[in-house]
């Protein structure tokens, strides 16, 4: 069951074939079986999934609800759920029951999306392995010793093991994409501003974006569907007309002018995965696609100044982590200065502290211009380059990560190492722009991502693309055999 | 050489909105805590703010008021530091970019010297909670209705001299905000709190170090917390001390001030733009709208009181103090089109009353229209002025309309001549004696006569045919 696509699963549900209860049940059997080891879910909502499986069966027997009503969704952690712990992988909410619902999980609530549970995150989404979760590492369903990327680690695995059809993962600077590439299977960023950051529990603000993580593009696209849309409640949602995700998924790639930056086959690239993508991309070629090169000379900017201006905004984003109202408080305070500086020291992570440290010191009197200032220029550059790009493409393709899934503990000391595994997926982020990644092969057994990376607003043409790719190779079908 | 005096006040007013600046909570004061707190007001986790747009025309209002430049796209920007009473661990204020930019000033006048002080700027910003250390022994509790209430802060330049010409800016302050609309200007409750800046320096060599008095209630304290604070400042620095940069309270009772906290002390707050609001963008139409709906403002409509109603300097001013004063006043003059006997009444019966009872002009139980209401019986000699202040005292212990007091009363005006006439032939005949005495040429024994005629008439009778009612009789 947990090997059909949505379409599939939708069908068989509203014929009445199964049951929302059954396949609900089926994923929380899984979960059962798989998850010891993987480490995916923090949290695993049981009662909840079947009681909303139920009200989705009612409504299906009835007739009613759309495409996704009835099939199960699992949450990244940094998500609120009403009445559901929301932890953000930190001891500092290892306490914290939301009291109110995200907007995504409450637009996947609306549709009847029975909720599995919370998945693995890094803490408070910082990080590229989802090693620093306070619940200790979730494991690569490829290879359990490999970390599954992250932050979006415990979505991915998630999906990859089949241990949910849908995860909603957040990306701020390659969180869905890295994973999604680690794990072999399809993550989508939208454009930022396209999904509600409402009730997201924010890292940087200016980058946060909420996106799916399925097994295909077109089952991403029917989840974004649902996902996205303005909301009145977040002021950077945009607020033009939500477009048609599914409606260009058949288009030919005929004539599609696809971008090869020659600055992503670089230095720091691995061999296999630049050969595994330089396949990718002869499949589109071979689809009628024009391949170009193009240049993004600024790229390597990015990660300096993503490191500057994602901390500044954490900085003051965990502020109200405070031990105050909510969430760790320590033992005995002495005093007001000794509660915070306790209950921050011991409900935060290394990461989470050195990360706001940098941001702090970024936007500290005297060293604002050098380093935040300074920071905000070479976003613009970034994205002028993407801009510059978008003039002779259509679409940028490019790795995803410079690696396949390395081993857990391999780079946990080293934060520079682990940086610079955002190295291709950073850039985006900056731009605010939508990408994508796309299963595309493996590399000593291990799954490769495509990078497809569109300019603003152009979700529908990427899933186009992915989909296009996945009608004519079966990188997404496969699943770790243990598994199966 | 003396020490010349340097003030800067900044004022926080609080924007009259229903709800806070960037949720829906209401901003209504007095509820009990922490019920006007939503998930956003407490910080939680993955809330967002929503900017109230209403907050926006008020301070623009205020901005072409004081003939500012107006921000044509000011930003938001997060005020870092930790305190319990702020849940974000960030005040969301406007720094680098203010709605209301350079080039306003205010106009006072001092000893009858007219001096412009120059305002900086004025930003938009939300208020902290409340910590409350009294309520739970050994423990400070937070009250976090009053977290988000929209602020304007308004930074004036360093151009005051004295403490009273500090007190006139935040007097006249106190006036504009009012006056526009945009702030209740209740001090009691927190709604218009100013901070001084106080140095004091040889004239001809820099700014001295400045102590900042803050949250003062009244005007009065104001002053003299200024003044307490520049003879403490002269007697350090003749004494060869050196002043320290710090926040003062101002102890009312003991009439002092006292340090609160070091500026040494004081946090980097590592102000940036507040990556969760969009930048504000005000255009030529939005405010030539504002303009269109601007309130008269108090020089002006003084100067209408003088030209237009023939007021003196001393009524205009006065009648103005306030807009819910001015607004009284011109709804009584629209009833009585005679602004002068409006304006006696007003200033007289009437402010009398408030002050005694201490209430603001909105609380009066004598409404404009009921006091026109009573002028017309004046103006139509159903009664004389005296009876109308009995008439008046009535209608403040809500005894009714003006006709309903005079009818009940028994107090129309006696105009019927042969009635009159039967009450003087009675004064005159119980008087012989001073009849005899005004004949024979005493003649201020007429207003005697007046008098008593008035008194067993009960002040009812009409005194102009009194009047020529003795002189033919005594003739």
């Amino acid at each position: 069951m947990h090997r059909l696509s949505i379409k599939q699963m939708s069908e068989k549900l509203r014929t009445r074939e199964i049951t929302s209860v059954a396949l609900t049940q089926h994923y929380l059997d899984r979960i059962e079986k798989y998850d010891g080891d993987l480490n995916a879910y923090i949290t695993v909502t049981p009662e909840l999934a079947i009681e909303m499986a139920r009200k989705a069966d009612e409504m299906l027997d009835k007739g009613e609800g759309s495409l996704l009503t009835g099939i199960p969704v699992a949450h990244k952690d940094i998500f609120c759920i009403d009445g559901v712990k929301t932890s953000c992988g930190s001891k500092m909410l290892h306490n914290f029951v939301a009291p109110y619902d995200a907007t995504v999980v409450e637009k996947l609530k609306s549709v009847g999306m029975p909720i599995l549970g919370k998945t693995n995150m890094d803490e408070f989404a910082m990080g590229s392995s989802s090693e620093s979760s306070y619940y200790g590492p979730t494991k690569n369903p490829w290879k359990l010793n490999a970390v599954p990327g992250g932050s979006s680690g415990g979505s991915a695995a998630v999906i990859a093991a089949g241990l949910a059809p849908f995860a909603t993962g957040t990306d701020t600077g390659g969180s869905i994409r890295q994973p999604a590439s680690f794990c072999g299977i399809t993550g989508i960023k939208p454009t930022y501003g396209a999904v509600s950051r409402y009730g997201m529990i924010a890292y940087a603000s200016s980058f946060d974006q909420g996106g799916p993580m399925s097994r295909s593009a077109e089952d991403a696209a029917w989840l974004l569907d649902a996902m996205s849309g303005f909301d009145a409640k977040d002021s950077t949602s945009l607020e033009q007309e939500k477009s048609d995700y599914t409606a260009q998924l058949e288009e030919s790639l005929k004539g599609l002018r696809v971008g090869v930056p020659k600055e992503y086959f670089g230095e720091g690239l691995s061999e296999s995965v630049s050969n595994t993508v330089k396949e990718a991309i002869e499949v589109l070629r071979q689809q009628g696609a024009d391949i170009v090169e193009v240049s993004l000379p600024n790229k390597d900017l990015a990660v300096p100044a993503y490191y500057v201006l994602a901390p500044a905004e954490a900085s003051s984003n965990l502020s109200r982590f405070d031990g105050v109202r909510y969430g760790y408080r320590c033992e005995n305070p002495q005093d007001l200065s000794d509660l915070y500086m306790r209950s921050r020291s011991e409900g935060f992570g290394t990461e989470v502290k050195r990360r706001i440290m940098v941001g702090a010191y970024a936007l500290s009197e005297g060293y604002y211009d050098a380093y935040y200032l300074k920071a905000q220029k070479l976003r613009r550059m970034v994205r002028d380059d993407f801009v510059n790009a978008f003039e002779q493409c259509d679409v940028i393709v490019g790795p995803v990560a410079p690696t396949t899934a390395f081993n857990i503990g391999e780079k946990s000391d080293d934060p520079i190492s682990m940086y610079l595994e955002d190295l291709y997926t950073i850039p985006v982020n900056l731009a605010g722009l939508p990408a994508m990644s796309v299963p595309a092969g493996f590399a000593e057994g291990m799954p490769v991502g495509l990078h497809l990376i569109g300019t603003y607003h152009s979700e529908a043409k990427l899933l186009n693309v992915a989909h296009q790719f996945q009608q004519v190779t079966s990188w997404h079908e496969q699943m770790p055999e243990a598994y199966q | 050489m003396t020490w010349e005096v340097v003030i800067g006040l900044e004022i926080h007013a609080q924007l009259n909105t229903n709800t806070k600046i960037f949720s829906g909570s209401s901003i209504a004061y007095g509820a009990e805590p922490n019920t006007q707190a939503n998930l956003l007001d407490l910080g939680m986790p993955g809330q967002l703010p929503v900017l109230n747009k209403a907050v926006l025309p008020k301070a623009i209002r205020f901005g072409l008021a004081v003939g500012a430049t107006i921000g044509r796209k000011s930003v938001f920007d997060r005020k870092n530091y930790f305190y319990p009473d702020l849940p974000k661990g960030y005040q969301t204020s406007q720094f680098s970019y203010p709605i209301v930019d350079k080039g306003g000033f205010l106009e006072i006048e001092v000893d009858g010297e007219i001096k412009k002080i120059g305002i900086t700027r004025a930003h938009l910003e939300e208020d902290a909670g409340k910590s409350v250390h009294d309520a739970f022994p050994g423990q400070t509790g937070i009250d976090l209705n009053r977290a988000g209430t929209p602020l304007l802060e308004i930074v004036s330049e360093p151009d005051m001299r004295s403490a009273q010409e500090a007190v006139a800016y935040a007097r006249k302050m106190h006036e504009l905000v009012q006056y526009l609309g945009i702030c209740d200007g209740n001090m009691q409750e927190g709604s218009f709190r100013v901070d001084s800046n106080v140095s004091i320096h040889k004239p001809g060599t820099p700014f001295g170090t400045r102590a900042e008095l803050k949250n003062i209630n009244s005007f009065k304290f104001i002053e003299q917390a200024i003044e307490f604070e520049i003879a403490r400042q002269i007697e350090i620095l003749e004494s060869g001390g050196k002043v320290v940069q710090e926040t003062r309270l101002y102890d009312s009772e003991k009439n002092e001030t006292r340090s609160m906290r070091a500026k040494e002390e004081a946090n980097d707050y590592r102000y940036f733009p507040c990556p969760d609001l969009l930048p504000v963008v005000v255009t030529d139409e939005d405010i030539e709208a504002i303009r269109a709906e601007m309130p008269e403002l108090p020089s002006a409509k003084r100067a209408r009181y003088v030209f237009e109603f023939g007021l003196s300097d001393y009524d205009a001013s006065f009648l103005t103090g306030s807009r819910a004063m001015a607004e009284y006043f011109e709804a009584v003059v629209s009833h009585s089109k005679d602004a002068k006997m409006s304006a006696n009444w007003v200033m007289g019966e009437l402010s009398k009353s408030l002050n005694q009872q201490g209430i603001d002009i909105n609380e009066s139980p004598v409404s404009a229209e009921a006091l026109a209401g009573l002028l017309a019986r004046i103006q139509d000699n159903t009664i004389s002025g005296k009876i109308a202040k009995q008439v008046f005292d009535a209608m403040w212990n809500q005894e009714g309309s003006a006709d309903e007091i005079i009818a009940a009363k028994g107090l129309k005006q006696i105009t019927d001549s042969s009635a009159i006439e039967a009450l003087v032939d009675e004064v005159l005949a119980a008087n012989a004696a001073q009849v005899e005495a005004y004949r024979n040429g005493q003649d201020k024994m007429f207003g005697y006569f007046v008098g008593q005629v008035m008194k067993v008439s009960q002040g009812q009778a009409n005194p102009g045919q009194v009047n020529e009612i003795l002189k033919r009789k005594l003739s």
